[in-house]
């Protein structure tokens, strides 16, 4: 991990909504040493919506930034976990002649599976002895790593499907508690909240709510759709079921950026919509 | 010159659909030596079989072709036809033109009728150069071997022994009984299942013509039907059998305490233990891995520095008639024994291969044979069912059938056959215990094919009030005390989630560990999950492919008990039609050497792979090879490895076979 350089794949959520992600992922990337060499002329992965159109879009839109990583001789490595999921994919599909053959012929030079692709997670877990200087004692964490981390397996090849640990065992790293639960990677609805809010709301209502009866104080993510979606919808939720939520939502990267010792500010943590500051504050880490 | 007889046979439509018989006919008068050729519509029949005899006698026939089915189906049927006419029954040869030639080519008739006479004239060429072979005498041990002392193996041996046969029962663990011992109560009827199985277990340990070995394994097994030779690992218990008065004061005092497996880890037992209070025999073992003596000398025995660890040997110093005895080591038995009947058993699946399950995280989620031992009065919890969590009653449970059968996920397509029924079972059973249980069951289909066993499914419906669910599991998880259990119901179409006190997983059946080895020592075949393979699947169950061995029970594949009894009866029935012939008759088709041309190298003694080539010192002082006709199964391989073509095959002799394939040519 230390001294090693990637080829950069921030994805169109981080460079939008999901800033603070790209922010505090490439602050402790410096810290810790992890180059990253942002691809250049990136284009989006597709997300759910080109696979759902055209399964061949689906595959040829990563296809063609595994082409350019490959140009640089770097693998590949991405904070999203939707856009490692595609790229992984498209890489596996590669695997079949044919679909390479297709994929080929539709960006105009050949393109094989051989450029890897590692989740940041998985990068910045490779090594756990981090250079800490404000540990995160006393803060309960449930690490949650969506439907999209470590599914599917076969493909995936990185975690438990059911009860992935990574996480877990970074934030125990930085001195916090991971708490033990059953909704790490339980959907969030993240794909629905335009067409279908009640839906998200019961869905993002079930996952908070059990973090928060099982005595997290928080909740740790891996996924722009997951962070955002658990996070923007608390006061509507709570207004719903006249329950007080309330819970921070956390990039893994931010809790990690502080217990390396940057300020709040630094990564970005004032542009949650559920306050994490309060918390932070009262746990001596703000 | 020999006067050949070939009889085609129709077998209905079976062959006459496809080849043209006449033709068949016409092509078998024109070969040469034939002087008969007659068909029958079933050569088999009591018809067809007077045929064939009288031809023989009329037509003074002195070689037979019967041009019909395997020889596996109907050889041995035709010998007899023959031998009844006064013909030596190896004078016969059967042409195969139903398997080998009707059934895989009924959609080409030409060319299958011209394969048929080519079969014909192959078993014409053959046949005239058949020799009278005679059968042999063979002594026999009239004694068997039952492996593994559950309700299957109990069956078999006590059915054997009061048929007046000594039976060597061997059983790996400490005590008879299997799984049995570990049931509360039994479908469909409720009656309980040590109530019914303790006094079979008695009776098998004072059976005179048994003799029970528990804390044993079969290691190897040679020799053949009648004269199989077993070495038997006899395990030490450090407790002299003829001293323990089975009191219990040792295992009451022993301060280890380790998960009992009997109970399935629900509660502790001692290093010194019986299973359970009804054990049989009813001494007690000590655990060498969890014994503090044991550990304290292995200790001493590595000579490493630092404090040792206590002695310990309180049972030795508390037993009254001083039946402790460290000096006991493993030991090796060697028994002769004339039929072998396995009953290995089963064990479950083990559930933490389902992560979606909790994976063996969530305490309150249990299989289904845990469940037994919390409903059991000798269980851990005296028959209280409490959540193995907090000691509580659970008063919603919710039932997860096919776990581990029926998905070929896990690599097992196969139904266990004993879930349903037993989900059911608990589910009326927890209505008893408690009226205030609602019982949920989450099934794929309920399968309830057996006597009165619909009936219970309805009754556990209609009386105990269990909610049957059509649809799969997908998610458990905890969420403070309750577990939250996520899954479809496919008959409604939607999702269904239940907040359960306890979740019972009806993990399925597999093979016990060993079975495979087992398996192969005893030289009989397994399919791919480890289930031994019968002989045959609807016509001899409860036979293996190796004459002598015989199956029962769950070790065949995943069966109730009255199933398992049932096939231990077969099995027995099986084992004493071996065991009360006089002597056994050996197959005289066996492998022969040429001394004149035997240059004692031996190839054939590496090939032989049932050791039947022993060597022999002639007159003129050569060494040369020998076969052992009782041994030689004659499979051929040493005639293959013999460079000097001085082995051969009685009935399957090098020129027999060269003349095949010279009328193919011809």
């Amino acid at each position: 991990m230390a001294g090693r350089t990637y080829a950069y794949y921030p994805g169109c959520a981080l460079h939008g909504t999901a800033r603070e992600y790209d922010v505090s992922a490439r602050l402790v990337c410096q810290t810790l040493n992890v180059k990253l060499q942002e691809i250049k002329d990136w284009s989006c992965c597709g997300a759910s919506s080109a696979a759902s159109l055209s399964p061949l879009l689906g595959i040829a839109l990563p296809a063609h930034n595994l082409k350019l990583a490959a140009a640089m001789e770097l693998p590949i490595t991405t904070p999203c976990a939707m856009c490692s999921y595609r790229l992984k994919t498209a890489a596996h599909e590669l695997k079949d002649e044919a679909t390479a053959r297709q994929v080929s012929e539709v960006l105009g030079s050949a393109v094989g599976p051989e450029v890897t692709v590692e989740p940041l997670l998985q990068v910045l877990s490779e090594d756990l002895s981090f250079p800490i200087r404000k540990p995160l004692t006393g803060l309960k964490v449930a690490c949650y790593y969506g439907c999209l981390l470590v599914r599917p397996k076969s493909v995936l090849q990185f975690d438990d499907e059911e009860n992935p640990q990574t996480m877990d065992r970074l934030i125990t790293a930085l001195g916090a508690e991971a708490i033990d639960w059953g909704l790490k990677t339980e959907c969030c609805g993240a794909g629905l909240p335009l067409a279908r809010p009640d839906l998200v709301h019961r869905l993002a209502y079930r996952i908070i709510s059990l973090a928060q009866r099982l005595g997290a104080d928080c909740i740790a993510t891996a996924c722009p759709m997951c962070q955002s979606n658990l996070d923007i919808h608390q006061k509507e939720i709570e207004a719903e079921h006249g329950e007080k939520l309330g819970l921070p939502i956390f990039y893994f990267t931010q809790l990690l950026g502080l217990a390396l010792g940057f300020t709040p500010r630094e990564l970005y943590l004032h542009k949650h919509l559920t306050n994490p500051l309060p918390l932070l504050r009262a746990k001596g880490l703000g | 010159m020999a006067r050949i007889g070939v009889f085609v046979c129709h077998c209905g439509s079976n062959i006459a659909g496809t080849v043209n018989i006449a033709q068949v006919m016409a092509a078998a008068q024109t070969m040469p030596l034939v002087t008969f050729v007659a068909d029958n519509k079933y050569s088999c029949s009591e018809i067809g079989q007077t045929a064939i005899r009288e031809a023989i006698l009329k037509q003074k026939l002195e070689r037979v072709v019967i041009a019909a089915c395997s020889p596996q189906m109907h050889e041995a049927t035709f010998r007899k036809t023959v031998a009844q006419a006064g013909l030596n029954p190896y004078l016969l040869e059967i042409a195969n033109i139903r398997e080998h030639c009707s059934w895989v080519h009924s959609n080409d008739k030409a060319a299958a009728t011209k394969k048929a006479i080519e079969l014909v004239k192959m078993a014409v060429a053959k046949v005239a150069r058949h020799e009278a072979l005679f059968t042999k005498e063979i002594g026999l041990t009239k004694k068997a071997l039952v492996i593994g002392g559950g309700i299957s193996g109990i069956q078999a041996a006590l059915d054997m022994a009061n048929a007046g046969y000594p039976v060597i029962l061997v059983e790996r663990e400490p005590t008879i009984g299997g799984r049995m011992a570990q049931l509360d109560k039994t479908f469909p009827t409720l009656d309980c299942s040590s109530c019914i199985l303790t006094p079979k277990m008695v009776e098998v340990a004072q059976h005179p013509n048994i003799t029970l070995l528990t804390y044993a394994e079969v290691k190897s097994v040679r020799g053949f039907v009648g004269n199989f030779e077993v070495e038997i690992l006899q395990r030490a218990r450090k407790v002299d059998a003829s001293k323990c008065t089975s009191c219990g004061i040792c295992w009451q005092k022993c301060p280890e305490k380790i998960p009992a497996e009997f109970n399935l880890g629900l509660g502790p037992r001692a290093a010194i233990y019986t299973p359970f209070p009804q054990a049989v025999p009813n001494i007690p073992s000590i655990d060498l891995a969890h014994c503090r003596y044991i550990k304290y000398q292995e200790f001493v025995a590595r000579g490493e520095e630092g404090k040792k660890p206590p002695q310990c040997r309180i049972c030795e110093r508390l037993c009254p008639p001083q039946a402790i005895d460290w000096e006991q080591s493993d030991q090796v038995l060697v028994e002769k024994v004339g039929a072998i009947v396995v009953a290995t058993g089963y064990q479950t699946f083990d559930h933490t291969r389902y992560g979606e399950f909790g994976a063996g995280r969530y305490p309150d989620v249990i299989t289904g044979i845990q469940l037994e031992r919390l409903l059991s009065a000798s269980g851990p919890t005296e028959g209280e069912v409490v959540r193995p969590s907090d000691g509580t009653h659970p008063k919603t449970v919710v039932f997860v059938s096919c776990v581990g059968s029926r998905d070929e996920r896990m690599g097992r397509a196969y139904c266990s056959n004993v879930c349903c029924m037993y989900m059911a079972k608990q589910a009326i059973l927890l209505k008893e215990h408690d009226p205030e249980v609602q019982s949920y069951i989450f099934y794929i289909d309920i399968r309830a094919g057996g006597k009165g066993y619909e009936e219970f499914i309805r009754r556990a419906q209609e009386e105990a009030r269990a909610i049957y669910l059509r649809g799969r599991i997908s998610h458990i998880y905890q969420d403070g005390k309750k577990l939250i259990v996520r899954g479809e119901d496919s008959l409604l179409g939607r999702p269904v989630e239940i907040a359960a006190d306890l979740v019972v997983l009806a993990t399925g059946i597999e093979p016990s560990a060993g079975a495979k080895e087992l398996a192969q020592s005893l030289n009989i075949s397994y399919d791919a999950h480890g289930f031994m393979v019968e002989a045959h699947p609807k016509l001899r169950p409860v036979e293996s492919r190796t004459e002598g061995i015989f199956l029962a029970g769950t070790a065949i594949a995943p069966n109730d008990i009255p199933g398992c009894v049932a096939q231990g009866s077969a099995a027995a029935v099986k084992a004493l039609a071996v065991l009360s012939r006089p002597s056994l008759v050996s197959d005289p088709m066996v492998a022969i050497v040429d001394p004149l041309r035997c240059t004692g190298c031996f190839a054939c003694q590496r090939a032989c792979a049932f050791n039947a080539i022993d060597s022999q010192v002639t007159r003129d002082g050569k060494t040369i090879a020998v076969v052992n006709e009782s041994l030689c199964k004659g499979c051929g391989l040493c005639v293959s490895a013999c460079r000097g073509v001085a082995m051969n095959l009685k009935g399957f002799s090098q020129q027999q076979l060269l003349a095949e394939v010279n009328a193919l040519w011809r």
